[in-house]
C-alpha cells in the first residue's frame, strides 16, 4: 500500500509538472484528488490493515494529498501566470496612436482675460456690477461732467438711437447710476460693452468692451487710486510689474491720468512692443469729479472718490500677440482653440 | 499743435544740448502730452555751401555743365550739373560724396558723359523745403542761396533748416495751449525757469482809426468781443527768414508778411487774426451780425457757400466779407496791391462757430480754435502783437486808434486755497508754500488763500483743479501707492454665479464661446424668414449706423450664431460647437423708454455628427445641471427659422418657456450661405435661472434590487415617444426608477403608418425587493394607460 501511494505521488508530481492547460489541470485534479480519484480509492482500502499500520499509513496519505494539492497549486499558479502573460502579449497596442480625445471647448479670449481682471478686483473687495448699454445721454455724458459741447457727444463719435439715448460710448455711466442707486462706500467694478462710430479695420472696431471702476467714500485719496492700479497691474502682469501716471484730461475726473505699465519686453528701454517709449498706456484713471458727485446727489466734502476705465480689447491683444482685433469678432474656430487648447 | 523750438526759447531759456527726449518726457509728464518731434533736415547730411568757381560746357553734351566748386576745402570740387541757373559767384547747397537727402537718397562720386563728377549741386525741393521757405529761389534749377553764410558752412545752420518741431497732443480742456505763449508757459514751469512773456509795443502812429473805419456789432451773444487796427501804406512783400522758418516748423505755409503776421500771431497767442483790404469794406463799415436768409459768400478755399440766419458772418454795409471764425471771403482778403489793411482780433463763441462749420462742412484753423472756447482776453493783445510786426518789419504804418468792443465779464475766478484739503485729496504732505510757487509759475496769482485764475484757464474751476495744477507740476509719480481702507467683501450675485454655471455646462459639451455684435442688419430678420408681422421687426435703431449691417440693435441672437456657422463653414472648419451668452435688446412701447436687454444662451452646431440630438442632448445636460426639473418639450412646426419636423420648444413645468431648438430650416442656411445642416438652441438666462433650482439633497443609495421590464409596443408613426414614456412614468408611480427607450422601428414587419417602440422600465422601491406579481402589476397599469393613447403590446420581456 505504501508503495501504492508513493506511486501516486510519483505519477501525480509527473503528470503535473507535464500539464499545459487548465482544463487539463482540473481533469488530474480529480483524477488524482477527485471523489472516485486514485487517491480515495487507496483510501478505502484502509479498513483492510491492522490497526498498527492504519496511523502509519494514514498519515502517509494525508502526506502525499497534502504534496498533490502543493503541486496542483504551484502548478495553477504557473500556468495563470503564464496565461496572464500570454494576454498582456496579445493585448499589446500601438500608444502612439491617436487618442479618443473629449473637446472640452473654450471660452472666448475676451472672457478669460475678463475673468482674470474680475478676480483681482474682487479680491480687493470690488463688487462686478452692470448697466444698460443703450443708455440715456444723461448718464453717459451728462451727468459725467462732458461740456454740451464737447466732440464725444457728435454724431461722428457717437450712435444715436434718440437725442436722449445713445448706445453707450464707455462704462462709465455706470459710475453715475451706482452713485445715484446706493450710498458710498462704493467699490465696484462694471465690465461690458461699448460703442463708438469707428469704422472696423485692424485697431478699431464699433464694438469693444470696457471694465470700469469706482470707489467712493470718506477719505479716498490719488494715493489709494493709484494703490488700487498697481496692485491690479501685479495682478495681471506679475509681481515685477511697474505703473506710471501721466496727466491727462476726462471730463469726469479730477486730477485725471492715464496710467502706463512698464513694458515687459524692454524693461523700460523702449523696443518695438512700445513705440520706443519703454511705457505702454492700459488705463485710464483719475479722482472722480467734484461735479460728477454733486450730480449724484453725494457732498464733494464729505466724500472723495476714484475711477479707473480700461480697454479690454487691448489688454487681451497685447497678452496673446493679436494684431487685429477683428479676429476676436468673426469668431474662426481655428481662432477660437488658441486660448485654451 | 507742433512748436517749434527755436521759437519756444524766444520764451524759455531750454538749453539747446538738453536731449529731445528728456524734454518730451518732462512735457508730457507734467501734463503737455508729446506725440512726437522732428528735426528738420533729419534726412539731410553732408550737404554743404559752395561758391562756384567757374562753368563750362561738357562736350558732347547740350545741357550738362562742369563746375569747378569751392566747399572751404584746400582743392576745389569738381560737379557735372544739367541745371542752367549757376553762373560763377553763385553760392549753392553742394552735397558732396556720400552725402545724403531726403527720400533716402544717397550722393555717390560718379562720371557723366565721360566727366568725372564728385557730388551734386542741389535744388531747392532736393533739400526737402520749398519756394514758400525761400521765395527767391525757383523750382527748377540750383537753389541759389541769397543768405548770409560762408563757403563749406553746413547747410543746416546756413539756411536755418535745423530747427526741432515738437507735435503736441493737446487736450480739449487745454485751449489754452494751443499756441506758442501757452506751451511757452508749461515749459517754463515744468523746468523751473522765468517764462519771458513780453507785452507788445507800437512805437509809431499817425493818423486816426475813426477816419478809416466804423464797427457795429449787432449780434453781442455770439461776439464777445471786435477789436480792429488800420495799417496804411503797406508793402506786400515776402516775410524775413527768421518769420517763415518758424511758421515752417509749425507746419504752415509762408504766403506773403501780412497774410504770415496774421498766422504768426494765431501760432503765438493762439487767437485767430483776420486781415482785410480795407479797399473792399463798402461803406467804411463793418457789420458783425447774423446772415441773412440766402446770403452768400465766395469763401477763401473759391467755393460759394450760401449762408443762413443763425450764422454769424462780418460784413460792411453791403455784403459779407467773412464767415465769423471760420473763413474769409475771398474778395475782402489781401491782395498784391492792397495799400490798406485792417486787422481784425475777435473772440466768437464756441458752439456757433462749431455749428456754422459744421453746416457749412468747412473747417480751418482758425474755425479749430475757436470751436474750443477762446478767451476773450487774448483779442486784444493779439491784435497789439501784429502791429508790432507789421513795424518789425517795415510792412506798413500803424494808424493810431484801435475800435474795441466787449460784451464779456473780464473778471477773474477766485478759489480758496486750503492746502490741507488738497494734500489729504492727493495722499500727499506738500507744503502749502510749494503750491503757491508752483500755481504762481502757471501764471495763477495768489493772494493770501485767495487764488485767481488767469482767464484763459476755462478749465480750473474748483479746488481740485487747483489740486491737478499743483500735483502735475510736482509729479504724478510721486503720489505714493496706498492701501484701501476699510474691509469690503466682494460676492458674485446669484445672476452673476448662474452665468458661471452656464458657461462651465456649455463647456463641458466641447462648445467654444463666440462674441458677436449686438447690431445686425434689418435684413437678418428676413434670412431667417422672420415673418412680417413678428413683433421682433420692431427694433432699436441707430439713426446714425456705420451702414446697413449694423444699423439695428438685435431682437433675435439666432442670426448672429448663423453668421458665425457661416463664417466657420466658409473658412472649411468641418465642424463646430458654438455658444454665446449675449444679449437680445426689446424696445418698449414708449420709445423714451430704454429698451430691455436680455442676456440669451445660444448654441449652435453644425457638421461632424452633429445632430438635433446632439442639441437636445446638450439641452439635457445644461437643465440638469442646472437644477431645472420636470421640463418637457413639445414639437414645434411654426418657428420659420427651423425645419418645421426638427424643431422643439421647453417647457418649464410651471409652463413658462424656457428655450427652443431645433435645425435650422434649410432656406434660412441657404440664406447664410451654410452647406449643410446646423443646428441652434436659443435659452434666455432669466427664464432659465428662475426654472433653476440649486438646492441638492442626498438621497440614501438604493438597498433593494431593480426589477426591469421591456415592452415593445406598436403604435401610430406619428406619436412622439415622449408622450409614450410620460405615460409609463405615470402609470408605474413611485416605485418608476427609469424608462428607455431602445428601439424604434418601422419596416417590413410592421402595418404602414405605425412604428414599434420598444421601452426598458426600471423599478425599486426603498421598502423591499419588489415582487413579480408587483411588477406585473405595474405593467398591466402602463398597458391599459397606453391602450387609451392606441398603444398597443407587441412583445413583453
Amino acid at each position: 500500500m505504501k508503495e501504492a501511494l508513493q506511486k501516486i505521488a510519483q505519477e501525480a508530481k509527473e503528470a503535473l509538472q507535464r500539464c499545459q492547460d487548465m482544463k487539463e489541470l482540473d481533469a488530474l485534479r480529480v483524477r488524482f484528488l477527485g471523489k472516485k480519484g486514485e487517491l480515495t480509492g487507496i483510501l478505502k482500502q484502509m479498513g483492510k490493515l491492522s490497526a498498527e499500520e492504519r496511523p502509519v499509513m494514514g498519515q502517509l496519505a494525508n502526506e502525499v494529498r497534502a504534496e498533490i494539492e502543493r503541486e496542483l497549486s504551484d502548478r495553477q499558479a504557473a500556468l495563470k501566470a503564464q496565461a496572464l502573460e500570454k494576454q498582456l502579449r496579445d493585448e499589446k497596442i500601438d500608444v502612439t496612436m491617436e487618442g479618443k480625445a473629449v473637446s472640452l471647448g473654450g471660452k472666448h479670449p475676451l472672457t478669460i482675460v475678463l475673468d482674470e481682471i474680475k478676480e483681482i478686483f474682487m479680491g480687493m473687495g470690488f463688487d462686478v456690477v452692470t448697466g444698460p448699454e443703450v443708455e440715456y445721454v444723461r448718464y453717459n455724458f451728462d451727468g459725467l461732467n462732458v461740456p454740451e459741447s464737447h466732440p464725444s457727444r457728435d454724431e461722428q463719435d457717437t450712435f444715436y438711437i434718440r437725442d436722449d439715448i445713445v448706445l453707450r460710448t464707455q462704462t462709465s455711466p455706470v459710475q453715475v447710476r451706482m452713485m445715484e442707486q446706493s450710498k458710498p462706500p462704493i467699490r465696484v467694478i462694471a465690465p461690458g460693452r461699448v460703442y463708438r462710430t469707428d469704422s472696423v479695420d485692424a485697431t478699431h472696431s464699433p464694438l469693444f468692451h470696457q471694465v470700469e471702476g469706482l470707489v467712493v467714500d470718506k477719505g479716498v485719496t490719488m494715493a489709494d487710486l493709484r494703490g488700487a492700479l498697481e496692485a491690479f497691474a501685479k495682478g495681471l502682469y506679475g509681481e515685477d510689474a511697474q505703473i506710471r501716471f501721466r496727466p491727462h484730461h476726462f471730463p469726469f475726473t479730477e486730477p485725471s491720468a492715464e496710467v502706463d505699465v512698464m513694458c515687459f519686453a524692454c524693461q523700460g528701454k523702449g523696443c518695438r512692443l512700445c513705440k520706443g517709449e519703454g511705457w505702454i498706456e492700459i488705463l485710464g484713471a483719475g479722482m472722480v469729479h467734484p461735479n460728477v458727485l454733486k450730480y449724484c446727489g453725494i457732498d464733494p466734502y464729505e466724500y472723495s472718490g476714484f475711477a479707473f476705465g480700461l480697454g479690454l480689447e487691448r489688454i487681451v491683444m497685447r497678452k496673446y500677440g493679436i494684431d487685429d482685433i477683428r479676429l476676436l469678432f468673426e469668431n474662426d474656430l481655428r481662432f477660437l482653440r488658441q486660448f485654451s487648447e | 499743435m507742433n512748436l517749434s523750438m527755436r521759437w519756444l526759447r524766444d520764451y524759455v531759456d531750454i538749453n539747446k544740448d538738453m536731449d529731445m527726449r528728456e524734454f518730451c518726457e518732462a512735457m508730457t509728464m507734467s501734463g503737455s502730452k508729446v506725440e512726437g518731434y522732428e528735426k528738420e533736415g533729419a534726412e539731410v547730411s553732408g550737404v554743404v555751401v559752395g561758391e562756384i568757381l567757374s562753368v563750362d560746357k561738357v562736350e558732347n553734351s547740350d545741357k550738362l555743365v562742369v563746375c569747378q566748386v569751392n566747399v572751404g576745402q584746400e582743392a576745389p570740387v569738381q560737379i557735372v550739373t544739367g541745371a542752367n541757373n549757376v553762373f560763377p559767384g553763385a553760392k549753392v547747397p553742394v552735397a558732396l560724396h556720400g552725402a545724403t537727402l531726403p527720400g533716402g537718397v544717397k550722393i555717390k562720386r560718379g562720371k557723366l558723359r565721360g566727366v568725372e563728377s564728385n557730388g551734386m549741386l542741389c535744388s531747392i525741393a532736393e533739400l526737402g523745403v520749398t519756394v514758400h521757405d525761400f521765395p527767391y529761389a525757383i523750382e527748377d534749377g540750383i537753389f541759389i542761396l541769397q543768405e548770409p553764410c560762408e563757403v563749406g558752412q553746413d547747410i543746416h545752420s546756413a539756411i536755418g533748416l535745423d530747427d526741432v518741431s515738437v507735435e503736441f497732443e493737446i487736450t480739449p480742456n487745454r485751449a489754452d495751449c494751443l499756441c506758442v505763449r501757452g506751451l511757452a508757459l508749461e515749459a517754463s514751469a515744468t523746468f523751473g525757469k522765468p517764462c519771458n512773456a513780453k507785452e507788445p509795443q507800437i512805437r509809431q502812429e499817425s493818423g486816426d482809426i475813426a477816419d478809416y473805419l466804423k464797427v457795429t456789432v449787432e449780434n453781442q451773444e455770439l461776439c464777445k468781443c471786435y477789436h480792429a487796427k488800420v495799417v496804411k501804406n503797406v508793402k506786400i512783400e515776402p516775410s524775413p527768414r527768421w518769420l517763415r522758418e518758424r511758421l515752417r516748423a509749425s507746419g504752415v505755409r509762408p504766403i506773403n508778411n501780412l497774410v504770415d503776421i496774421t498766422n504768426y500771431v494765431m501760432l503765438e497767442y493762439g487767437n485767430p487774426m483776420h486781415a482785410f483790404d480795407l479797399r473792399t469794406i463798402a461803406g467804411g463799415e463793418i457789420v458783425v451780425r447774423n446772415a441773412r436768409e440766402g446770403e452768400r459768400i465766395v469763401t477763401l478755399d473759391g467755393v460759394e457757400r450760401v449762408l443762413s440766419p443763425e450764422m454769424l458772418v462780418i460784413c460792411d454795409k453791403e455784403k459779407p466779407s467773412a464767415v465769423a471764425g471760420v473763413m474769409g471771403g475771398v474778395s475782402s482778403g489781401i491782395m498784391d496791391d492792397t495799400t490798406t489793411v485792417v486787422f481784425e482780433a475777435a473772440c466768437f463763441d464756441g458752439k456757433s462757430v462749431r455749428l456754422t462749420s459744421r453746416k457749412l462742412g468747412l473747417r480751418s484753423e482758425s474755425s479749430a480754435r475757436f470751436e474750443k472756447g477762446l478767451d476773450p482776453n487774448q483779442a486784444m493783445p493779439a491784435l497789439m502783437r501784429a502791429c508790432e510786426l507789421v513795424e518789425e518789419l517795415h510792412a506798413g504804418e500803424v494808424v493810431g486808434g484801435v475800435i474795441t468792443n466787449s460784451f464779456f465779464d473780464g473778471e477773474k475766478k477766485k478759489i480758496t486755497l486750503d492746502s490741507d484739503w488738497i494734500n489729504a485729496f492727493l495722499g500727499l504732505d506738500i507744503p502749502k508754500e510749494e503750491m503757491v510757487r508752483i500755481l504762481r509759475s502757471l501764471a495763477f496769482e495768489v493772494d493770501g488763500d485767495v487764488i485767481s485764475v488767469p482767464t484763459n484757464r476755462t478749465d480750473v474751476e474748483t479746488l481740485a483743479d487747483i489740486a491737478e495744477e499743483v500735483v502735475r507740476i510736482y509729479g504724478y509719480n510721486r503720489v505714493p501707492s496706498t492701501a484701501l481702507r476699510g474691509s469690503a467683501q466682494a460676492r458674485p450675485t446669484p445672476a452673476q454665479k448662474f452665468e458661471s454655471l452656464v458657461h462651465d455646462a456649455a463647456l463641458a459639451m466641447g462648445c467654444f464661446e463666440v462674441q458677436t455684435y449686438s447690431f445686425v442688419s434689418p435684413k437678418s430678420y428676413d434670412k431667417i424668414r422672420m415673418p412680417a408681422d413678428s413683433p421682433l421687426r420692431r427694433c432699436v435703431e441707430i439713426r446714425n449706423p456705420l451702414g446697413e449691417d449694423t444699423s439695428v440693435m438685435r431682437t433675435t441672437t439666432i442670426p448672429s450664431m448663423l453668421d458665425v456657422i457661416a463664417f466657420n463653414y466658409n473658412n472649411r472648419n468641418p465642424e463646430g460647437r458654438f455658444y454665446e451668452i449675449g444679449n437680445e435688446y426689446i424696445p418698449h412701447e414708449d420709445p423714451s423708454q430704454l429698451p430691455d436687454e436680455n442676456a440669451q444662451l445660444t448654441i449652435g452646431l453644425y457638421g461632424g455628427d452633429n445632430d438635433f440630438y446632439t442639441l437636445k442632448g446638450m439641452a439635457q445636460s445644461l437643465l440638469t445641471r442646472a437644477g431645472v426639473r420636470g421640463w418637457e418639450i413639445e414639437p414645434c412646426a411654426d418657428e420659420p427659422a427651423f425645419h418645421p419636423g426638427r424643431c422643439g420648444v421647453i417647457y418649464a413645468a410651471d409652463g413658462t418657456q424656457l428655450g427652443i431648438i431645433g435645425e435650422i430650416h434649410p432656406l434660412v442656411a441657404d440664406n447664410f450661405s451654410i452647406g449643410g445642416k446646423c443646428y441652434v438652441g436659443r435659452f434666455p438666462m432669466a427664464a432659465l435661472m428662475a426654472a433653476s433650482d440649486m438646492e441638492r439633497k442626498y438621497v440614501p443609495l438604493p438597498r433593494f434590487p431593480a426589477t426591469t421590464r421591456d415592452l415593445s409596443l406598436l403604435c401610430d408613426a406619428d406619436l412622439p415617444v415622449g408622450h409614450i414614456e410620460k405615460a409609463i412614468r405615470q402609470a408605474v408611480g413611485a416605485v418608476c426608477e427609469s424608462v428607455k427607450l431602445f428601439d424604434v422601428y418601422q419596416g417590413a414587419q410592421i402595418e404602414a403608418g405605425k412604428k414599434s417602440v420598444s421601452f426598458s422600465i426600471v423599478m425599486r422601491s426603498r421598502e423591499g425587493t419588489l415582487t413579480d406579481e408587483q411588477a406585473d402589476n405595474a405593467v398591466r397599469k402602463v398597458l391599459s394607460a397606453l391602450e387609451k393613447m392606441g398603444v398597443s403590446l407587441r412583445a413583453a420581456g
